[in-house]
């Protein structure tokens, strides 16, 4: 996309930049809490997980906040084009942040209830797919941000090595609760954890959806590469 | 103070003097068309088809050409020395720019409205019934059932119905432009050019006018030269972007107004320097 000139009327140009910053901060924040989330799951420190909590309110209003300034752009400036295509973008983009937000904050409530039951796996695996979600959100947000359809096609073509790796951990946590039912309560939260993770992930290519529309003006293929085959595993007990 | 509205109203066309083209198909075909005012090249190489029985949008800065191609396509600028067109503007097959074709029938086939409302310092019956008469020999009924065909497809019958016989003069800005509208129309054309018809009037005049281009678009082929972007979004089929004289892009509505093609296209509907 080439680099567009400035709009005619100023005052446009300084709102549509203030949303810009609206979802960079919004964008910032969920990335934080991801991270968060992870952490306080693998160093059991539930201090950390309390505060993930309490910090999603502030993506919650933010949603609000771009949502009402949105529908006032709209109805003020009657955008069109490459303007109407970023400012419906942002509305979309800043409701998936919120459900990733959503998800963090769910993985550091069961992370204080992780914390209080004796350590089965290891973490290494749910480390690594909260890195790669991390990145992906990260550069899912840039890519609007800049304007960088490419960039956004690479996030979505991306979410595939997630989904290896909850594939990976879903197995062994249905091995640990077989083995052993004294796993289950902790194994069952780590799924979920796990899911949500693999959650955000998806909102991620959601929103890379998204801003490849806003930039291009076009759509990405229905079918996205996919490897969460977790809904067919089956793993059989010791005989 | 305009008294309650008239809706446009769905008639049979009083016995119509062309068979209604298929929808979609071009009805003017603008081929190769250059334009000079004397020495001065206002229109370059300008290329695209009007379908029928929908509603093609211009737009463009001032001094872009549109208004130029809309006194193309019904000759106006014949009336003006040193104006020429070259290339070809087809209208059911024969190129209108030729020298033999009659003025008079083509602009009865190709009406148009300007963006002043200009009714004639007479009645409002006259002004409809004078145009009728310069291309047909109506009886006095067939000609009342004309005048209030027109009217009634204009949305204004209802308006003026009671007052046929007072001047056009004392119809407000609104009503005026639709009066126009129906004076177009009554000689049944089969292409109504609108240029700006709307800027001269107030908001609530400018939607009934839009509601009644699309009403008469079920009938008759319209092109619309607006600098108001929203109106062209709201009433276009299909939208021109002309620049410098040239056809940049020329898309349907929904593609122009939310992914045009062109870089230029983009630039100018968004309000950005080019």
């Amino acid at each position: 996309m080439p680099e567009q000139g400035e709009h005619i009327v100023r005052s446009y140009e300084e709102q549509l930049k203030k949303l810009r910053e609206m979802i960079a901060r919004m964008g910032g924040l969920a990335e934080r809490q991801v991270a968060d989330a992870a952490y306080a799951l693998v160093r059991r420190d539930t201090e950390l997980a309390s505060e993930v909590i309490g910090r999603d309110g502030e993506i919650d209003a933010l949603e609000r906040d771009i949502e009402n300034f949105c529908v006032r752009l709209l109805a003020l400036r009657q955008p069109m084009a490459s303007d109407l295509r970023f400012i419906i973008a942002a509305m979309k983009v800043s409701n998936a942040i919120e459900r990733i937000g959503d998800y963090a904050r769910n993985c550091a409530k069961r992370a204080v209830v992780i914390s209080q039951q004796p350590q089965i796996s290891s973490m290494t695996g749910f480390q690594w797919m909260a890195k790669l979600v991390q990145e992906n959100l990260k550069e899912a947000i840039d890519s609007l941000l800049n304007q960088d359809a490419a960039a956004a096609e690479r996030v979505w073509a991306a979410d595939a090595n997630v989904d290896d790796v909850y594939n990976g951990i879903f197995r062994e946590l249905l091995t640990h609760m077989m083995e052993d039912a004294r796993n289950i309560t902790a194994a069952t939260h780590l799924l979920f954890v796990a899911k949500n993770y693999e959650r955000i992930g998806d909102h991620a290519t959601n929103i890379a959806e998204t801003v490849f529309y806003a930039v291009r003006g076009g759509t990405l293929p229905e079918e996205r590469p996919k490897g969460d085959t977790s809904a067919y595993a089956v793993v059989r007990p010791p005989v | 103070m305009e008294s309650a509205t008239t809706r446009p109203q769905t008639l049979p066309p009083a016995t119509p003097n062309h068979a209604p083209a298929p929808l979609n198909e071009a009805r003017l075909q603008v081929r190769g068309l250059d334009f000079f005012y004397g020495e001065s090249q206002a229109l370059k190489k300008i290329h695209f088809d009007l379908p029928a029985r929908q509603v093609t949008g211009m737009i463009g800065p001032s001094g872009c050409g549109k208004s130029t191609l809309l006194r193309v396509l019904n000759r106006m600028y014949s009336l003006y020395p040193g104006q020429r067109a070259t290339g070809q503007v087809l209208l059911d097959g024969k190129n209108i720019l030729d020298d033999d074709v009659d003025m008079n029938s083509l602009r009865a086939k190709v009406g148009m409205v300007f963006q002043k409302p200009t009714p004639f310092p007479m009645t409002i019956y006259e002004n409809i019934a004078f145009g009728i008469r310069l291309h047909e020999k109506l009886s006095k009924s067939e000609m009342d059932e004309r005048v209030e065909w027109a009217l009634t497809r204009a949305a204004i019958w209802g308006e003026v119905k009671d007052r046929l016989n007072s001047s056009a003069m004392g119809l407000s800005g609104g009503q005026q432009q639709r009066l126009c509208i129906a004076r177009t129309i009554a000689v049944r054309p089969e292409v109504i050019l609108l240029d700006e018809p709307t800027s001269a009037l107030d908001p609530i005049s400018t939607l009934r006018i839009e509601e009644l281009i699309d009403e008469l678009k079920r009938d008759f082929t319209i092109a619309i030269v607006t600098h108001n972007m929203q109106q062209a979004a709201r009433c276009a089929d299909q939208v021109a972007f002309f620049y410098l004289g040239e056809l940049v892009e020329v898309s349907p509505a929904d593609e122009m107004f939310t992914a045009p093609k062109q870089p230029r296209t983009q630039d100018y509907i968004t309000g950005r320097f080019g």
